[in-house]
């Protein structure tokens, strides 16, 4: 077996162990469940009042769900690093020599899950409070769009999410962060959701070339992701 | 020190102000007054004399910062004077970017009757200003000078990353939406002999103007660290000399 | 000079706060110059 095929053996297990630690601590906490969850669907009951026109509403659910997809993304990330630092434990870890990158993939794989999850049941919100259209061919386009979206938003909130942890004050510094970064997700998703929902006469088949742009970013972000982690959350 | 130099002020950089300031002036004589109005946007295209070499200069800005960002990674020198021209430059980017909404915000009112317009344009500068907040608000997170270069760099480097994507996203997003032709219409301009030379005098004019710019605030960023360096030297002799005398 | 508010405006928004920022650095650098040695300015 050749050097780079073990070294990339461990990097997967490693990255695994992370995502799967996260997971643990995650469905022990039960945050996701009782908290971030009803925060979401909270968010989306807000929507509703604040532009109380059931064909406004039901054109512009696709934008909603991921607005609240975005707000909750900020609390979750917050708590995934949480985690972390409240025992010095990032510190730890690093010290202990674990592959940055390794530790990159598996908290964003752990992030992009919860996300999937979260988004979830905001899709079934608004299909039940905005009365959104969902055929089959339409709803596996958004199924393959929150998956990617959230994977996406997962490296992206992980990257940054290192930055803005830790110190007192830093947490403010993450939507400030984030919101540039994540516009193209959110632009694609949007623009993806809105064909799986057939909103103002979308068509659900112009759904999967933003699916493939989706695709395209989650690689990207991924991929530098894993390389600029390191250096980002060097203390 | 007289009253008119200043601790960062070489005899290039007073040459290089006063060839700066009289171009100002001749820039704001042509811009505001020789230049003749414009057939369909009458004197309103004077705006773009200001408007136009401010996000240039903002590109140039941040172009430099990252350039010297990477240069600091590359390792072949670890100096921080890069890490503080890469600060420095993207300060002055953020105010040039700030400019150049404002100035363009001011043009829109007067050419599309609205402040502000959701065209691919607009939009991408304004994620480009938020960008730059960020990446000074990291500058500013403390820490030793190794650990500031090294976040900024890294950040820098995915900015110039990030802001392709953004721009294409939000181009093909707007190009789904045919109704801001609006903003299509009215911002490339047929410009004569002597406005396209008050343009390109205003450029030339900023150019050299960020270029003052940056030698003097990296200076004084030069300056600040030496004197935090310091302080941290005297807090550490103090806290020996402490602990010697008990 | 039609919209004469506009453009002028315009033009103090840009030189005056690129003046405002030139003033703030630079009087940065004086109160710190203060506390800094000769050899802290290699550029002198």
């Amino acid at each position: 077996m050749s050097a780079t095929s073990t070294s990339m053996k461990r990097l997967v297990s490693v990255a695994r162990i992370v995502m799967l630690k996260d997971l643990r601590a995650e469905i022990n906490s039960r945050v996701l469940v009782n908290q971030v969850a009803p925060f979401s669907v909270v968010i989306m009951i807000l929507f509703a009042f604040a532009l109380d026109n059931d064909g406004i509403l039901q054109r512009v659910a696709p934008g909603l769900v991921w607005l609240a997809t975005m707000f909750s993304m900020l609390v979750v990330v917050q708590r995934s690093f949480a985690v972390e630092t409240a025992d010095g434990a990032l510190d730890s870890l690093r010290v202990a020599g674990v592959d940055t990158r390794a530790l990159f993939l598996g908290k964003s794989l752990a992030l992009g899950v919860q996300l999937c999850a979260l988004d979830i049941i905001l899709v079934a919100t608004a299909f039940f409070l905005y009365n959104v259209q969902l055929e089959p061919s339409g709803l596996l386009v958004v199924f393959v769009t929150v998956v990617l979206a959230c994977f996406g938003l997962g490296f992206i909130g992980t990257l940054y999410g290192g930055l803005a942890a830790g110190a007192r004050g830093r947490e403010t510094l993450l939507p400030l962060l984030l919101l540039p970064v994540v516009a193209p997700v959110l632009i694609g998703a949007t623009r993806a959701t809105e064909a799986g929902f057939m909103s103002g006469g979308a068509e659900v088949s112009e759904g999967w070339p933003w699916s493939g742009l989706l695709l395209v970013f989650a690689v990207i972000f991924g991929v530098v992701g894993s390389v600029a982690f390191g250096p980002l959350i060097d203390e | 020190m007289s009253a008119t130099s200043t601790p960062t002020g070489t005899r290039a950089t007073r040459a290089l102000g006063f060839a700066t300031l009289a171009l100002t002036v001749w820039l704001i004589a042509f811009g505001l007054f020789v230049s003749a109005e414009d057939v369909v946007q009458g004197s309103t295209v004077r705006i773009m004399y200001v408007h136009v070499p401010s996000i240039w200069v903002a590109y140039v800005a941040f172009a430099l910062t990252a350039v010297v960002s990477a240069v600091y990674l590359s390792g072949k020198n670890r100096s921080l004077a890069w890490d503080r021209v890469a600060g420095a430059s993207a300060e002055i980017g953020v105010l040039f970017v700030a400019i150049s909404l404002i100035t363009g915000s001011l043009w829109g009112r007067l050419t599309w009757g609205t402040y502000w317009v959701w065209d691919a344009r607009l939009t991408s500068t304004a994620f480009l200003f938020i960008t730059y907040i960020g990446y000074l608000a990291v500058r500013g997170l403390g820490g030793t000078f190794r650990q500031r270069a090294r976040r900024s760099a890294v950040l820098a480097l995915l900015a110039v990353l990030e802001i392709p994507l953004v721009h294409f996203s939000v181009v093909i997003w707007r190009s789904l939406h045919q109704e801001s032709t609006v903003a299509n219409s009215g911002t490339d301009v047929e410009l004569d002999g002597l406005m396209l030379f008050t343009l390109f005098l205003g450029i030339v004019t900023f150019t050299m103007l960020f270029v003052w710019m940056v030698l003097h605030r990296q200076r004084g960023l030069a300056l600040q660290d030496a004197v935090d360096a310091h302080g941290l030297d005297v807090a550490i002799g103090q806290r020996r000399q402490e602990a010697e005398v008990r | 000079m039609e919209h004469a508010s506009f453009i002028i405006g315009s033009y103090v928004v840009t030189f005056g706060s690129i003046a405002l920022y030139v003033v703030w650095f630079l009087r940065r650098s004086r109160s710190t110059a203060r506390f800094a040695d000769e050899k802290d300015k290699p550029w002198t």
